[in-house]
């Protein structure tokens, strides 16, 4: 039987990481430990000792480690619905050298997406086993809040390679890092409740894709509830996921058949 | 058996710039057919019509006799393409860029082993198999994706400008395996800007220009049909009177053509002309006679040189 076209992707990008993984995933793995290390340890001593009523009186570190693992899930995905998107379309080129086999544009979009959950996938379990080391979430329940973690991911991979595939020079990139990327990671419930933030930031917070995100994969990390129902937050999620897989089907396409 | 591709009043558009204005085109098993014609000729935009890379616009077109549009994967399922830039993995090595190539088209992957040893044979890169891409010369960046092109054992090759900027001898490696492939009964289509590799390479091939075919035929054909058999390239000095010269050689040959560096004139016997020339009171500082070429055969249909 033919092997589905998606997963011909998929093992291109397996075979090829055996040259590149040291550079993407040991930044993919220690950053998230560096922030679990300098805020959760340091700035949670600080941060216990004033009370921590408003995070419902867990340690800072308990609360701030499923939050880092979506949003630093997100962080991976849209690395991967960057540079290599990039790489294919511009850098390289090696998109245009696959969709000349039977490869169609749409088979790389999703060979892409199943390769960047098997990368966030294992960047989270390392993470989770670190955090579990650190006695920062119980090693089942660390496991359990990858599913929402790594389903965020690869939703903005989606969305963001269904962009990127269109670009046609590179100075959008660092703008996408520092006004997207960065605001999102910092301000979708990951460090501090949005509740914190004034009334009119929250609310933009709260219609962001990362804060749904992050709300159920801290539900799940806690064994508590999260803010909205459990449907409401997953359906945002899965919604950026299928939006983003429908218009990458569109805009690869356009971009590697002209 | 349906011919390998067949075309007529084929039309690529994009948006409403003309790439490729209503051509007729026909190639049989087996044949070595080239596209000839300078850059934005539209070549590279039929070559991708033509792989099921790009939507057809408009016209009629059937590759292997499907209808790219309809059965695009099983066309290139028997393709091999070799497009203008190479696109190999620089971080790879060769043989991981053909076994990447090669899973695309679902070969097992024993399969894929033993092709890469005899492709890498057929190219002269065996002992290159294990190396990253990145550190060979262009000519041999080059054979690696011939040998990319031939992975899944194709019955047609697209080769869309195979040699340029490659130095004279990796030309010539090249064209030496590509005729041996022809010998092996692969249709070769190509596009060139380059007459001596349409010449050593093309049985039949079309001058395209702005989108169109000015001319179609077989190299030798061809030279007949549009030039004389010899040309003489007169040379003057930098402050000859070059309008007045050319008006001096008005009946000597078929034909005068001046051109911003030198004067050409069209003959049957180059040597006659060049008496002539001299009895008619004309010193250039410099003569050759050589024979006709596809380049004489453009500037003919276009007024343009091929190579600018
Ligand atoms: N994707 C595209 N969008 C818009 N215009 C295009 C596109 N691809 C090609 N063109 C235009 O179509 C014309 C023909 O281009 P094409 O690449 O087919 O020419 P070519 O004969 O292959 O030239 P060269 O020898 O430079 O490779 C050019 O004017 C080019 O700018
Ligand atoms: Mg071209």
């Amino acid at each position: 039987m033919a092997t589905p076209i998606p997963l011909r992707v998929l093992e291109g990008h397996a075979r090829a990481y055996r040259h590149t993984w040291r550079g993407t995933t040991i930044g993919a793995i220690a950053t998230p430990v560096l922030f679990l290390t300098a805020m959760g340890l340091g700035l949670g001593q600080l941060v216990d000792d004033r009370g921590t009523g408003a995070l419902g009186e867990l340690s800072y570190l308990a609360w701030l480690t499923p939050g880092l693992l979506a949003a630093s899930a997100m962080q991976a995905g849209a690395a991967d619905g960057t540079f290599p998107v990039l790489a294919g379309t511009r850098w390289v080129k090696t998109y245009h050298t696959a969709v000349a086999s039977p490869v169609r544009p749409r088979d790389l979009h999703l060979g892409n997406l199943l390769w960047a959950a098997i990368r966030i996938s294992v960047i989270g379990v390392v993470f989770v086993v670190v955090a579990a080391a650190f006695g920062a979430v119980p090693l089942h329940r660390g496991l359990l809040a990858l599913g929402p973690a790594v389903l965020t991911g690869v939703a903005f991979c989606a969305a963001l390679s269904a962009g990127v595939v269109l670009l046609l020079r590179d100075q959008f990139l660092a703008g996408l890092n520092r006004f997207v990327v960065v605001p999102l990671f910092l301000f979708s419930g990951t460090f501090f409740p949005v509740e914190q933030l004034p009334p009119a930031a929250g609310a933009i917070a709260r219609a962001l894709p990362l804060w749904h995100g992050v709300e159920l994969t801290r539900a799940l990390a806690l064994g508590t509830s999260p803010a909205l129902a459990w449907p409401v937050h997953l359906g945002v999620v899965v919604a950026l996921l299928v939006a983003g897989v429908v218009a990458g089907t569109v805009t690869f396409d356009r971009r590697l058949r002209p | 058996m349906p011919p390998v591709v067949e075309a007529r009043a084929l039309t690529k558009r994009f948006g409403t710039f003309t790439a490729v204005d209503g051509i007729d085109v026909e190639v049989a098993r087996g044949e070595a057919f080239g596209f000839l014609g300078p850059n934005g000729a539209g070549k590279t935009s039929a070559m991708r019509m033509i792989g099921a890379a790009s939507p057809v616009t408009d016209g009629h077109l059937r590759v292997l006799g499907m209808d790219p549009e309809t059965h695009g994967a099983e066309i290139r399922a028997r393709l091999g393409v070799v497009p203008q830039e190479d696109a190999l993995d620089q971080e790879l090595t060769v043989a991981e860029n053909l076994a990447i190539y090669g899973r695309y088209f679902d070969l097992p992957r024993a399969v894929i082993r033993e092709r890469i040893d005899e492709l890498l044979e057929f190219v002269q890169l065996s002992e290159r198999r294990r190396q990253r891409v990145d550190p060979l010369s262009g000519g041999m960046k080059r054979r690696v994706v011939i040998a990319r092109a031939l992975i899944n054992d194709p019955e047609v090759m697209l080769l869309d400008e195979p040699t340029t900027g490659l130095d004279p001898q990796a030309r010539h490696v090249l064209w030496d395996r590509l005729f041996q492939l022809q010998q092996r009964g692969i249709t070769l289509l190509l596009t060139t800007h380059y007459m001596d590799e349409a010449e050593q390479l093309c049985d039949r091939l079309v001058v395209m220009d702005a989108g169109r075919i000015v001319a179609e035929g077989g190299p030798s054909a061809l030279i007949a049909a549009h030039a004389t058999r010899e040309v003489v390239e007169l040379r003057l000095g930098p402050e000859a009177d070059a309008p007045a010269s050319v008006a001096l050689l008005e009946g000597t040959g078929h034909r005068v053509e001046a051109l911003p560096d030198r004067i050409l004139v069209y003959a049957d016997d180059g040597d006659a002309l060049v008496r002539e020339v001299h009895a008619r009171g004309l010193q250039p500082t410099a003569v050759l006679t050589r024979r006709a070429t596809l380049e004489d055969v453009f500037l003919r249909l276009t007024g343009r040189a091929l190579v600018d």
